[in-house]
């Protein structure tokens, strides 16, 4: 639900991005309080990694042991998709996670497989493939630490980190 | 737990009347499922000066240590004593040992001369009056004390089962430290006891799974330190690291090596597809093993090099195969319930032990190599990651508590499911790699 709702205000925030594009004014840093004013780098900037993190969605989910993707994981792949090729300066490494139920080892491999589908996705969708690596942290980085679904379910993941930037 | 293992043993206690034969010399038969631990005494060796007091001391308690953890002998206070043993060479009282129902005696005497250090030790039968096997003398330095007491207890627990020991060995793991989801792993070697822990890197990098070669001489481990997970290989006398150059642009992990220490087996990804592959460590090439869809992984090669068991969930769940050594045409072993990984050869070539995943729990398991009379040996949240012991009695593995406090910790237990112990380690451990007898 959280992945569906950012998505959603994906749209209604394009229309600040517009703006700011036509008033350069806006980027001038300094005023952060301002109405309207969007302070560079910050999550309000659409040109921001915070914003490609937090608006766009850094972070697509899995089912136990898949690594399929379901068609929230596509929105939000489109999403990053369409950030990345708006700005192109950018490259990204596509970390690959699992929860603790399994091996190390198969993890790993696991994790792997889940990095990979979003790349390929990404891909898909225009993405050079020399700007997209992978890595797979198995189930060494969880970033939820109970022994529940819930926790399980947030650290099925595939993140998308933006590494390169010119920005700024 | 218990229930778990009282039904292991329903089929190795009836055989197991004799426990210990007392027609012949003293023996204790490992393979009929020792019930009763056996009795011994170890009083205090006798120092030759007041220089090797406490190091007579100390050693005699580290052979103790040594058989009781073991869970087959039961070391008598020395409360009970009726003899004091205050000269090597004065005759034994066997009835004041067979009186207090000791059915071994282990001797010994202590000098201490500089840094140099000599034991001798002898074995006693207390039933028959026997010595078992022949005095020895063991020479080396003081720092090196307790490596002497694991030798001692090497010896008595050879003499007394018939098989070699464990005692004098090294294990090699990841020392964890911090919470779940900002944990600190350095790689770590100690003595097989706990003891002597030396830290071989920083925790700046996350470390995995160091294995052992052959000899002990070297450590394969995987690293992050270049950002994504590389296979490494660590001079453990000169604790300097090398990694092992395997496709640029990929990540590799799950290496372990030949019997032979020559190649390594490993788990190479490319394109999000982890397959097997063997890297010929002289000349750095690379060959493939495996090339399937699947994730495959954690392979182990049989002691006598012909032929490598692996994980792959080539089938829709992990489960164990069996292929030649290069590669070809792969056999499945594991056809119980469950999902199975991490697949380990034992040195007598006899068994597989695997961790299985099954209803929510995690299990430590031994099977025969074609996959016949698998027992499970543990039971918990989640257990994973055997490894032998030298002579493929003990496997020692990692458990993990469950939720946010969750803390992972080395254990180890028979092959009979018995004797499960935690192994103390300074920080959290995971990921052992038990190493062979040392020289």
């Amino acid at each position: 639900m959280n992945v569906l709702s950012k998505v959603l205000a994906l749209g209604a925030l394009s229309v600040i991005a517009a703006c700011s594009n036509n008033d350069p004014s806006a980027l001038g840093g300094g005023g952060a309080g301002g109405t309207g004013a969007i302070v560079p780098g910050s999550p309000s900037d659409p040109r921001s990694p915070a914003y490609f993190q937090q608006t766009v969605g850094d972070r697509v989910l899995f089912a136990v042991d898949q690594s399929t993707l379901t068609p929230q994981a596509q929105t939000v792949l489109q999403g990053q998709a369409e950030w990345l090729l708006a700005n192109p300066d950018f490259v990204a490494t596509i970390e690959g996670h699992a929860d603790e139920q399994g091996t190390r080892e198969y993890n790993l491999g696991l994790g792997a497989k889940r990095a990979n589908a979003a790349r390929e996705y990404l891909i898909s969708r225009g993405v050079a493939g020399n700007r997209l690596k992978t890595v797979s942290y198995g189930k060494e980085r969880p970033i939820e630490i109970c022994s529940t679904e819930d926790c399980y379910a947030k650290n099925r993941r595939a993140v998308t980190v933006l590494t390169g930037s010119t920005l700024g | 737990m218990m229930k778990l293992l009282t039904s292991l043993f329903v089929g190795l206690t009836l055989m197991s009347a004799p426990v210990y034969a007392q027609n012949g010399p003293l023996r204790l038969e490992l393979d009929q499922g020792i019930i009763e631990p056996l009795p011994f005494a170890v009083p205090n060796f006798v120092p030759d000066g007041p220089s090797a007091a406490q190091y007579a001391q100390d050693i005699s308690r580290v052979v103790a240590a040594d058989l009781t953890g073991t869970g087959l002998f039961r070391e008598i206070s020395s409360n009970a004593f009726i003899s004091r043993v205050s000269s090597f060479e004065a005759p034994v009282q066997f009835a004041d040992w067979k009186a207090i129902n000791a059915d071994a005696l282990v001797t010994g005497a202590v000098n201490v001369s500089g840094k140099r250090l000599t034991v001798r030790f002898r074995v006693w039968d207390v039933f028959s009056g026997q010595e078992l096997g022949t005095g020895l003398q063991l020479a080396g330095t003081t720092e090196g004390w307790r490596r002497m007491a694991h030798k001692v207890a090497d010896q008595v627990y050879s003499r007394i089962t018939g098989e070699g020991g464990y005692f004098d060995s090294r294990v090699a793991f990841v020392s964890e430290s911090g919470p779940k989801d900002q944990r600190l792993k350095r790689l770590a070697i100690m003595d097989y006891d706990g003891a002597n822990v030396q830290y071989l890197t920083d925790s700046s990098a996350i470390v995995l799974a160091p294995r052992f070669s052959p000899t002990g001489d070297r450590l394969l481990y995987t690293s992050y330190e270049s950002g994504s997970p590389r296979i490494y290989v660590l001079d453990v006398g000169r604790v300097k690291r090398q990694e092992l150059k395997t496709q640029d642009g990929t990540m590799s992990f799950s290496p372990r090596f030949s019997p032979d220490g020559r190649s390594i087996v490993y788990s190479l990804i490319q394109g999000g597809n982890t397959d097997l592959w063997k890297m010929d460590l002289a000349s750095g090439q690379s060959t493939r093993l495996t090339n399937t869809p699947a994730i495959e992984t954690a392979p182990s090669y049989s002691p006598d090099g012909s032929r490598i068991v692996f994980e792959s969930d080539r089938s829709g769940t992990p489960q164990l195969y069996v292929m030649p050594a290069n590669g070809g045409e792969a056999t499945r072993i594991s056809f119980g319930a469950g999902r199975y990984g991490t697949p380990v050869w034992s040195p007598r070539g006899d068994l597989i032990a695997f961790t299985k995943q099954n209803k929510g729990r995690f299990h430590i398991g031994v099977m025969r190599t074609d996959g016949s009379e698998e027992r499970l040996l543990t039971a918990s949240f989640l257990d994973e990651g055997p490894t032998w012991s030298p002579n493929g009695r003990v496997i020692m593995f990692t458990r993990e508590t469950q939720g946010a406090s969750g803390r992972a910790s080395l254990y180890s237990v028979d092959i009979s499911g018995r004797n499960l112990r935690p192994v103390r380690t300074p920080d959290g451990g995971s990921d052992p790699s038990w190493g062979p007898l040392q020289n």
